[in-house]
């Protein structure tokens, strides 16, 4: 597919778990799913959220990384960390502001999903995308998409003062230009509720 | 190693100044090792020195390149981090048999790599052992460090010299002799073992084949290949072809060597330094586990360590990274998975207030 693009829409995830499944059958990263799938607020809805890499233009993973293990390629896709060089240290899993890197214990080092690299970089649609039955993960053409939603695709980020641009986008209302984060909602969560060990909706948010 | 920590994320002066600096520094260190282990140049073999002058400029390349790599913000704040933890008094010894127990695991079994795939620690396991013991040989060699003599009593025993100093003497007709005569053939089949359990795995695994690169990742494969092959050919043309086109042969293996160890400090060779450091990274997570956890503003549980998290702060500052959010809180003190439900949570938002403005 020229010319195609990533979008992910946060709000059509149905919580199915096809591109979970999916994700562990990329060949670049053999078994082992990369995708992350949130449930939001279990309490009060059964709402889900998939999360792929982000695929930022100056990734910040990369600058963290102490060992220069992350690297990008030409076509704007930043790959899992150099086997040779990552030394394990969870700099990218603790700085990635989309929350995406993995730490895999046993073999010490840290895998993402790389837009299933084996198949974007010959036109194949990433295996999370082909599996989706709700759009929430879309790898389509930009004038496709929107010709097909009804919101607007946008790839800028703001995290505190820090603007992250990236090369997936994510379906936003026609008026927003930017994605700003600058207070992390904290309201029904652990931290801002009183202690219920019987708590089975929040057991299951944070399994 | 008591620096203060807080600025030492961010390097000051000029980088190329500095890495210029240790790279010189690291080739006067090995001019000066060979002129003092080869007790001035009295043992140094001229035939080798076009080994010895190309394993000078790779001299100069690593310290270059390492000094280089020590000046951006992570690096540099986990290599003081890592000595400063384990040199601290309390720590030391039991830090000490830790490093033994790591060393073991994953330098010198390399148990890592099996676990990431049975053939992909054949291949490394033998090209990291043949070539350590390739150049643990040709280095002391090329340098003037090791050099063998007959006894002056008995043309049937060899003593084998290390700085000058005779360390051991054997008969010409032993196993030692056919062990040590024969080590870089042993070391040159090692490394071709790796070489074609290397190739048998990138031609057949799709993950490794829409990832690697020439320069990178075949490149290597090819002059560790070139080398041993040369190598067993001198062999062959000693014991098998009277002699036949040893020269040549000579000259091509030296061809082959000298362009590795160019390349050495560039490629992807590098890693043989650089990867040492996550022993300190090891050091670093026990510190990190013993002490204060940080907990998630979010969600309030324990995500990593406070070390940790402050220590990301400052690379973050020294890397113009601001992570600075309202109501005086941090995005790093936001654990992984509440960052990810966030923002599908502001999304929702922005749909929300979309329709209840309409």
């Amino acid at each position: 597919m020229k010319n195609a693009e990533f979008f992910i829409d946060y709000s059509r995830c149905i919580g199915c778990e096809a591109c979970v499944q999916a994700c562990g059958e990329c060949d670049t990263h053999r078994g082992v799913s990369m995708i992350h799938l949130e449930t939001i607020a279990r309490r009060e809805s059964v709402q889900t959220a998939p999360q792929i890499c982000m695929h930022c233009e100056d990734p910040i993973c990369a600058q963290v990384c102490p060992a220069d293990a992350i690297k990008k390629t030409p076509d704007g896709v930043v790959q899992s960390s150099l086997k040779p060089r990552c030394i394990g240290c969870s700099n990218c899993v603790m700085s990635c502001p989309f929350g995406v890197p993995k730490y895999q214990i046993d073999i010490d080092q840290m895998m993402k999903c790389d837009m299933c690299y084996d198949r974007s970089s010959v036109g194949k649609k990433p295996m999370c995308a082909t599996v989706c039955p709700s759009g929430a993960l879309t790898y389509t053409t930009m004038q496709d998409i929107q010709r097909t939603r009804r919101g607007i695709p946008i790839n800028e980020w703001k995290f505190g003062g820090e603007v992250v641009h990236t090369k997936v986008y994510v379906m936003v209302p026609p008026e927003v230009e930017r994605v700003d984060i600058n207070l992390v909602q904290i309201a029904n969560t652990d931290a801002a509720l009183p202690r219920d060990p019987y708590d089975v909706a929040l057991m299951l948010e944070n399994a | 190693m008591k620096k203060d920590i807080r600025n030492i994320a961010r390097a000051s002066g000029s980088d190329t100044m500095h890495a210029t600096t240790w790279g010189l520094l690291a080739t006067a260190a090995l001019i000066g090792g060979i002129l003092v282990g080869s007790r001035g140049l009295r043992y140094f073999d001229p035939a080798l020195v076009s080994y010895a002058g190309a394993t000078l400029f790779a001299a100069f390349g690593l310290g270059y390149r390492f000094s280089m790599w020590l000046r951006r913000p992570p690096t540099r704040l986990y290599w003081f981090r890592g000595w400063e933890i384990f040199l601290q008094p309390h720590r030391f010894f039991g830090n000490l048999a830790h490093l033994f127990e790591i060393v073991w695991s994953n330098i010198v079994l390399q148990r890592f790599i099996g676990r990431r795939s049975r053939m992909r620690w054949t291949a490394h396991w033998f090209l990291a052992w043949g070539c350590l013991m390739a150049a643990a040989i040709t280095f002391p060699l090329s340098f003037g460090w090791l050099h063998f003599e007959t006894l002056r009593s008995s043309q049937q025993i060899y003593r084998a010299f290390l700085f000058g100093i005779p360390i051991v003497q054997f008969p010409v007709h032993s196993i030692v002799a056919e062990l040590m005569f024969n080590a870089l053939d042993i070391a040159a089949v090692m490394v071709l073992i790796g070489v074609f359990a290397a190739l048998w795995r990138r031609g057949r695994d799709h993950g490794a084949m829409a990832v690697q690169q020439f320069a990178d990742d075949l490149m290597p494969l090819i002059l560790l290949f070139a080398i041993s092959i040369t190598g067993l050919f001198l062999t062959a043309s000693t014991h098998l072809m009277q002699g036949l086109h040893y020269t040549f042969l000579s000259q091509l293996h030296a061809i082959t060597v000298i362009i590795t160890l160019l390349y050495l400090p560039f490629g992807k060779f590098f890693h043989i330094f650089q990867r040492p450091a996550q022993l300190g990274v090891d050091f670093y997570k026990r510190a990190g586990v013993e002490g204060e956890q940080a907990v998630c503003i979010r969600c309030g549980s324990m995500y990593g360590s406070r070390m940790h998290m402050d220590d990301l702060k400052r690379v973050q500052a020294a890397l113009n990274i601001n992570y600075q959010l309202a109501n005086d809180t941090h995005y790093q003190d936001v654990c992984p998975p509440c960052r990810r439900k966030n923002l599908a949570l502001i999304q929702d938002n922005m749909w929300k207030s979309t329709a209840s403005e309409s």
